[in-house]
């Protein structure tokens, strides 16, 4: 039976569930209790569950984070949020050299089962320290999985197999969904390891995830009035991608364009794209493309960050350079 | 003086543990000239006793996090010796498949959580395993091992407030040999006094003679205890001394030899076995036994390493990501 809710509500339900169903999980980090969440996520969780479960931690990022992969390590199944992607870089130490590393550098002796949520990316005009895009980043390390839940579905749905995943599973949520709503839809079989088709298309593959999936799905439907019939996939999982979903996409259609909030340099886009010609280089009819973020800091005006963001039109314009041959 | 009585039963295993630590890492060391063991070794020959009195005072299901400067804390803990060298010698038979090396020995049997390169990386993760024993109920308690030069990071300072904020069962152990890598404490830290630093998180502390084994151990014993009866953390400081070089590419320019030279007259083994010989408790031919018991285990072990094999190069790729049964 599919619910009606908001992007927020489901991440929370989805929390209260895994609460429910195992004594091992509880939820750690910055105002996630009394509080209730900087992004009100958490909200409620508190009462129902108690200060042990839902445990407040001081402005400790590298503490906490760490202590969640000793927690892990000790039998416990940490939730951590991190406020903003902006402040996990405080964090980086123990999930790179620790998390990412443990199991493969003690011989295979130790997992670490850590989930750790957090918000990404910009348009709420909080400028260059609260709005950056940097699962990119992250998607760059070996003994990580990425996830970027673009939907209620997989708000909802991606949590529990992320506990489930023995190893680390870091869960970025673009801060310009948490008020989106929708069905709920089929939570209970979502899966942490495919791309999925969001609209079947045949002259074009728009590849995008999280926070631009919504633009991505508008610009589709501009693009069809105007009769190029676009295919989009939201990737859904940053590591490791599903290539198979991506190649069959592009294959059909010979057209790429990829649309990513992170910066364009050695990124996460360009990833992608050296995928696309190492797989597919003779089935494409034109070079694949990329619409990303300006290579600045996020800027706080409304107008400039608008512009330093990839948009609909951005994404309009690309592709028909990429189908036309013109940007007009 | 006499030892006091908790710690006569134990007082051959103290002298005898502290002098399988030396002689393992002496030949370590050697191997190293010879071009066995790579990378970077990190001895800790000078400060044994420091490892030696702390885990005689855990329990065997207590769980340990060390330094890269930790042979001696796995030996102790209970990872046989063959499986510390094959590590060194980075063969398969090592205690992490010998793809950590020297600075990350593991051991899930005897709860051996390594073995951080990363200064002050064991202190958060060590944090996290004491609060999933208390929310287990369970009676386990932590220990993290680091040096004096970790107090300067971040990472010391959040963990010891996580763990007086909320309670937990774990000791910190300070090994202070003065020096963090060559930059000495008074010339990277303003406090200068680690208990002060540490009792101002409201953590109970105590400085010890890191160079005598017996007020190592009698001082963990009680902080055990403290942690153990529910009181929370506890902070000791060993003040000890490293004898060699901080790795094996160390010229020593930031210390005179009269300075090391005076250390190693309160070295940690001869001390004691002097003490020992003193109260009767071990004469000439009883110390020499113990060394040639010794040395046959360190022979074994490098002869283990020596024979030992190396991974294939097709499992490189193994344990990235845990084996998961197909759906």
């Amino acid at each position: 039976m599919s619910i009606r809710m908001t992007y927020r509500e489901a991440l929370r339900e989805a929390m209260r569930e895994a609460l429910q169903r195992d004594p091992r999980v509880f939820l750690m980090g910055e105002d996630v209790g009394r509080y209730g969440g900087s992004y009100a996520v958490s909200l409620g969780l508190l009462e129902a569950f108690g200060p042990e479960r839902i445990r407040d931690a001081p402005l400790s990022e590298l503490g906490f984070v760490g202590a969640g992969i000793g927690a892990a390590l000790g039998g416990m199944r940490p939730i951590v949020e991190i406020m903003t992607v902006n402040f996990s870089l405080l964090a980086l130490d123990p999930l790179m050299n620790t998390a990412a590393a443990l199991r493969h550098m003690s011989g295979g002796q130790f997992s670490v089962p850590l989930v750790v949520r957090m918000a990404t990316g910009a348009g709420r005009q909080l400028a260059a320290q609260h709005s950056h895009s940097l699962e990119g980043w992250y998607a760059h390390i070996p003994g990580l999985k990425i996830l970027a839940p673009a939907t209620i579905e997989d708000a909802r749905g991606m949590l529990w197999p992320a506990l489930l995943d023995p190893d680390p599973v870091l869960i970025f949520e673009h801060a310009q969904l948490y008020n989106l709503e929708d069905d709920a839809g089929e939570w209970e079989t979502v899966d942490i390891s495919s791309a999925k088709v969001r609209r079947a298309g045949k002259d074009l593959t728009l590849i995008t995830y999280g926070g631009t999936l919504g633009k991505t799905l508008e610009a589709a439907q501009v693009l069809a009035g105007e009769g190029i019939d676009c295919e989009v996939i939201d990737l859904r999982v940053l590591r490791p991608l599903d290539d198979k979903t991506l190649m069959a996409s592009v294959c059909k259609t010979r057209r790429a364009l990829v649309v990513d909030e992170g910066w364009r340099s050695g990124s996460l886009s360009a990833e992608i794209i050296t995928r696309i010609i190492e797989q597919g280089f003779f089935e494409l009819d034109a070079p694949p493309a990329r619409v990303c973020s300006a290579e600045v800091p996020i800027p706080y005006p409304r107008h400039l960050e608008e512009a330093a963001l990839p948009q609909v039109s951005t994404i309009v314009a690309a592709a028909h350079e990429l189908c036309l041959g013109t940007s007009g | 003086m006499s030892l006091p009585p908790r710690s006569q039963d134990i007082a051959l295993d103290l002298l005898r543990d502290m002098m399988r630590i030396r002689r393992l890492e002496e030949r370590a060391g050697e191997l190293y000239g010879e071009g066995k063991i790579r990378g970077f070794l990190h001895l800790y020959i000078g400060e044994e006793a420091v490892a030696v009195g702390v885990l005689h005072a855990l329990a065997a299901h207590d769980a340990v996090v060390a330094t890269y400067r930790e042979h001696g804390h796995a030996l102790i803990k209970g990872v046989p010796m063959k499986a510390i060298m094959a590590e060194m010698y980075g063969r398969l038979e090592g205690c992490s498949r010998g793809r950590g090396g020297s600075m990350h020995l593991f051991d899930a049997t005897t709860r051996f959580f390594g073995g951080n390169a990363i200064v002050a990386g064991g202190l958060p993760l060590t944090v996290g395993l004491a609060l999933a024993e208390r929310m287990q109920g369970g009676s386990r308690l932590s220990a993290c091992f680091f040096g004096e030069g970790a107090m300067a990071e971040g990472a010391f300072h959040e963990s010891i407030n996580l763990a007086a904020l909320w309670q937990l069962p774990m000791l910190f152990c300070c090994e202070n040999n003065l020096y963090a890598m060559g930059t000495a404490l008074d010339r990277s830290q303003s406090q200068t006094d680690l208990c002060a630093k540490a009792s101002a998180y409201k953590v109970d502390t105590r400085s010890v003679d890191g160079m005598d084994v017996i007020a190592v151990y009698e001082a963990a014993r009680d902080a055990v205890e403290h942690i153990r009866a529910g009181h929370g953390p506890f902070f000791l400081e060993f003040r000890t001394y490293r004898f060699r070089a901080h790795s094996m590419f160390d010229p020593q320019l930031y210390r005179d030899k009269d300075e090391v030279e005076q250390w190693k007259t309160h070295g940690p083994i001869h001390t004691y076995s002097a003490q020992l010989k003193a109260e009767g408790l071990l004469d000439e031919p009883g110390f020499l036994a113990i060394l040639a018991q010794v040395d046959a285990e360190v022979e074994t072990a490098i002869t283990y390493a020596e024979s030992g094999s190396l991974e294939p190069l097709e499992d490189l790729s193994r344990d990235v990501y845990t084996p998961r049964a197909a759906p």
